[in-house]
């Protein structure tokens, strides 16, 4: 890797809700995340700065800033794909509490995988014979496309609708919930649907797809939610939602 | 919004799209050719058949309406709860009444 002589001017959150962008200089070098500067900062110019990461390689989840306004996975963001005239702006997840610094408080966002009973809720025990499900079944190809989640909440934080109802589930937790109403093992439907036609649930989805849009995973949970719509409406036509 | 709100939405959409476009369709024929109020009113009056479609028309408009503001109000107000729902069958009421008003004096 060579070292430019660049440097880029880095604006970081510091403190909790209240609190101000501080500015710092950091060396600009080739194939550089975002989460590289960040770390950068803290080992070499504040150590108290906080921030959260743990894989590196885009699998944990858990490295998720705003990053110049939008939401994104900072350890697979380079920093020459979102810097903008030698600036970054980095903070934290919006639509969470914060912390402290970079770090969003996550339990809001896992309450509601909870809330919309997004948990498989197993039939069988481990002496069952395992259960055969063709690949090319419509059901296991609609939650294949929608599986690889890594709960990052960056569909959470780029949702308008999270920031203008506290009651709305999320696209994530709405995501996985459609993986599982596709899951022919899972014992939990009824309850599940019921949770995802209450106040609060799919149908507050503008389809407006800020989440398909900025999902690190390329997933799209605008289309996963769409189809809880249909199922939830056909459920409650037939009377399968009491 | 529930999945009952959901479905009142959609499906008093659904039934005023053809309500809207018949609607549009009257409109062009009566200023093409020429009907003036007197003449448009000897048509509608005592007539079931528009007594029935616009009458159909106020009641989707009302339902289709006050869920939608119900929805805008969550969002961007405090609002929530009892409030919102009252709210909501308020507005919803008053459309009701403003379109039945309308009806009645070209209908009755
Ligand atoms: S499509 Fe739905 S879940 Fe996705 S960002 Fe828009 S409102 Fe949120
Ligand atoms: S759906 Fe995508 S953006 Fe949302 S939490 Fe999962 S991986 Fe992250
Ligand atoms: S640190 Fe694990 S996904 Fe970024």
């Amino acid at each position: 890797m060579s070292q430019s002589q660049q440097h880029l001017t880095v604006s970081v959150w510091r403190g909790k809700s209240e609190g101000a962008f501080q500015d710092y200089q950091v060396p600009h070098l080739e194939n550089q995340t975002v989460l590289d500067i960040v770390t950068w900062i803290q080992r070499y110019l504040d150590p108290t700065l906080s921030y959260r990461f743990a894989c590196r390689v885009g699998m944990c989840g858990s490295c998720a800033m705003t990053v110049n306004g939008t939401p994104r996975w900072t350890c697979r963001t380079h920093v020459s794909k979102v810097a903008r005239d030698g600036r970054l702006k980095i903070g934290p997840l919006s639509n969470l509490p914060v912390i402290k610094d970079l770090a969003a408080d996550m339990t809001a966002f896992f309450e509601k995988w909870q809330r919309a009973e997004a948990r498989f809720t197993p039939t069988k025990t481990r002496l069952d014979p395992i259960e055969q499900i063709p690949p090319s079944s419509p059901a296991r190809l609609a939650a294949s496309a929608a599986i690889e989640c890594i709960n990052c909440g960056v569909c959470y934080a780029a949702c308008d609708t999270v920031r203008w109802n506290a009651d709305y589930l999320g696209p994530a937790a709405l995501n996985r919930a459609w993986t599982l109403v596709n899951d022919v093992r899972d014992g939990g439907q009824d309850v599940r649907l019921r949770a995802i036609s209450a106040n609060g649930g799919c149908h507050n989805c503008h389809s407006h797809q800020s989440c398909q849009v900025l999902c690190p995973q390329n997933l799209n949970p605008t289309a996963s939610i769409a189809g809880l719509k249909r199922l939830t409406a056909a459920a409650f036509i037939r009377g399968g939602l009491k | 919004m529930d999945v009952r709100l959901y479905l009142a939405q959609r499906i008093s959409a659904a039934v005023m799209l053809p309500l809207v476009i018949l609607h549009i369709l009257i409109i062009l024929y009566a200023v093409s050719d020429g009907l003036n109020a007197v003449e448009i009113l000897e048509r509608t009056r005592g007539s079931l058949f528009w007594g029935v479609f616009y009458g159909l028309f106020v009641v989707s408009a009302a339902i289709h309406a006050a869920i939608g503001v119900r929805a805008i109000a969550r969002e961007w107000t405090p609002a929530t709860g009892r409030t919102l729902d009252y709210g909501a069958v308020l507005f919803g009421l008053l459309l009701l009444v403003l379109g039945a008003r309308a009806v009645s004096a070209v209908v009755l």
